[in-house]
């Protein structure tokens, strides 16, 4: 036992302010370092490259730390408090994914996570998500883009929600327990996120002529990038091929049915704008971005880096 | 609204007087389709509002640093935490609403500068031991201003205060702990805490208005049981009890005055610059502009999504009808 400090209070109201200084364990989010995989079987399965699964964790994990980012980025700006809380909510569950994904990540194979100065007490996670350059972020590019109006919104999260379900319901079945166990916990955080986006589609489509055309033309800015979602990587290939993840292609098609459902509800057509291109054919999972990655990089990245030994 | 004709009351009928008084005589909770005076509903709408506003407006200052916190979990804890002011918005602007009045009608008086919010979210969080200041400090100050008000006299209000009361201890507690991990870090880490703790103690002092002898409203809302303690009484209170965290910490009070009193079983502690504070309450504090702007922006950027909303109600209800 640590040794304690207590206040006391007569008032049972006030024990809410007089807890301060009691050394108790039940803290909401846990006084001191723990590690977010405790717990969960990390053995590699029989088989399985090391490295090879690090690589996929680490795309799934960008993708969620990224794109929660971005949504983060609402809080305290959306149109009514309850979809600030409730845009908070899914930048909150997706960050939870993403915590544990680059945590799976480092943990299957410790020489993704950059060399920090001696003495740095950051855990692996954090020096994945704060220590890396832009280039070396494997997102795809959808995550990435800054944020427009409160249609963009709507239709972001629609769109990702939907291809990152599919994505998820297939990888329950991973052979590796930590991505089916993030998989199994993130398919319903997932359809709620999807739920609440599409929600909001079809009453933007079908609400004002105002909010119709925003919508529409939301759906036009982000769609380029949609088709982007489905290319397999080489990584990702393998990952499949291993029976531990789960090759994009292979979710196209429910991707898109689900899709054309809100689409149909919403009596909006399928945007026809074209595919954006890559740079020298390479896109987010090769690690070559848009220009406005290394901006939010720079953002989130700097107390952590202006303290690399900093506790926090 | 039969709900706001009852609260408003007929006119002022000596026994429902009577009857009102000895509900407040009983500390006894006064319930929406009670019969009050108007002075006393008016001043709960102006009181309850004020904390909803306050609550919207608070998210600003912590919401600064979402997108910087330097830590997965930091970032998870700040996140949460600026979403449960949002909560307690919502909560707060639904006791007022059982007064009769709407959140859209209270967010306009805000934004049109007839309603207040606390004066401590008009100054700027500058670094990262700000979330974990304003937690400790600019929290634990609300928690005493609003411990006495879970036993309010008005029922909505006293309620949601306690589940607000709740939350609020826990985020004391993280900006607590943040601090005190700060503090087990590097020397300018502690060097950023102390310049923090240095830059919010005057302002959280001012937090429980000022001294009671300029607090015109004080002594009415104390006969109605509404506010429970003075000023005074809480700024004591608050300041009792943080010098022994501050020690715990390992950080010191910016106040030469401040030292225990045996005689009075109290410190002795100095006085705020009331006229900064009078100057942030006149709308020219360091932030007023910018939260006041931030809000005003974000309520009519969601103009044309609240009015699709309600355009798409209205269709859904003429295809059911």
């Amino acid at each position: 036992m640590t040794d304690h400090v207590h206040t006391t209070d007569e008032d049972e109201h006030e024990s809410a302010y007089s807890g301060l200084l009691v050394n108790d364990a039940h803290w909401a989010f846990g006084t001191d370092f723990e590690d977010p995989l405790a717990g969960v079987d990390t053995t590699i399965p029989e088989g399985v490259d090391a490295p090879a699964l690090a690589a996929y964790a680490l795309m799934l994990g960008d993708d969620a730390l990224v794109m929660s980012h971005r949504i983060s980025e609402w809080t305290s700006n959306a149109p009514d408090l309850e979809d600030d809380i409730a845009l908070s909510n899914i930048a909150l569950d997706l960050l939870g994914q993403a915590r544990l994904l680059l945590a799976r990540a480092a943990k299957a194979d410790a020489s993704v996570v950059p060399d920090l100065p001696e003495g740095s007490p950051a855990p692996p996670e954090d020096a994945l998500a704060f220590f890396r350059e832009a280039h070396d972020f494997r997102n795809v590019r959808f995550a990435e883009l800054a944020n427009g109006d409160f249609a963009d919104a709507t239709v972001r999260v629609l769109l990702f929600s939907i291809w990152r379900l599919a994505t998820f319901e297939r990888l329950r079945s991973s052979r590796d327990h930590v991505l089916a166990a993030v998989a199994a916990k993130g398919v319903k955080e997932l359809a709620y996120h999807r739920d609440y986006a599409a929600r909001w589609f079809v009453t933007l489509a079908q609400g004002t002529e105002e909010s119709r055309r925003r919508l529409v033309a939301a759906l036009d800015a982000l769609w380029p990038l949609w088709p982007e979602l489905f290319d397999t990587h080489a990584v990702e290939a393998a990952a499949a091929a291993a029976g531990v993840g789960v090759d994009p292609a292979s979710v196209r098609e429910a991707a898109e049915a689900t899709l054309d459902q809100v689409l149909a509800a919403a009596d909006v057509p399928r945007s026809e704008a074209p595919r954006r291109a890559g740079v020298l054919g390479r896109t987010g999972r090769d690690g070559m971005h848009g220009e406005p990655l290394s901006r939010m990089l720079a953002e989130m990245q700097s107390v952590a880096r202006a303290h690399p030994r900093g506790q926090w | 609204m039969t709900l706001t004709e009852t609260a408003r009351g007929p006119a002022p009928d000596a026994e429902l007087e009577r009857h009102f008084e000895a509900t407040i005589a009983r500390n006894d909770r006064i319930e929406p389709r009670d019969w009050m005076p108007e002075g006393y509903r008016k001043t709960l709408v102006r009181q309850i509002a004020q904390h909803a506003h306050s609550e919207i407006i608070g998210m600003q200052p912590e919401g600064n640093w979402i997108t910087r916190a330097p830590s997965l979990r930091r970032k998870a804890i700040l996140l949460a935490k600026v979403q449960d002011e949002a909560g307690h918005g919502l909560y707060l602007y639904s006791a007022a609403e059982t007064l009769g009045v709407s959140r859209l009608e209270l967010t306009e008086l805000l934004l049109a500068g007839r309603q207040k919010y606390s004066s401590i979210f008009n100054y700027p969080t500058l670094s990262y031991a700000d979330v974990g200041t304003i937690g400790w400090l600019v929290d634990g100050a609300a928690i005493c201003n609003q411990v006495p008000l879970c036993r309010t006299s008005y029922g909505p209000y006293g309620r949601a205060m306690i589940r607000v009361c709740k939350e609020e201890s826990f985020h004391q507690r993280q900006g607590y702990e943040l601090l005190a991990t700060m503090m087990r870090g590097t020397d300018e880490q502690r060097a950023m805490v102390q310049e923090s703790v240095d830059r919010f103690w005057w302002p959280a002092l001012m937090m429980f208005g000022p001294p009671d002898a300029d607090s015109p409203n004080t002594a009415q809302s104390m006969a109605w049981g509404i506010k429970r303690n003075t000023n005074d009484e809480l700024r004591q209170k608050f300041v009792d009890m943080s010098v022994p965290q501050a020690e715990a910490l390992g950080v010191t009070f910016p106040d030469p005055e401040l030292r225990w009193n045996e005689e009075r079983g109290h410190h002795d502690f100095g006085q705020p610059d009331w006229e900064e504070f009078m100057e942030g309450v006149k709308g020219n504090g360091p932030c007023n502009a910018q939260r006041m702007a931030h809000r005003r922006r974000a309520h009519e950027d969601g103009a044309w999504v609240r009015e699709a909303a309600t355009a798409y109600a209205a269709k859904q209800r003429k295809a059911t009808a």
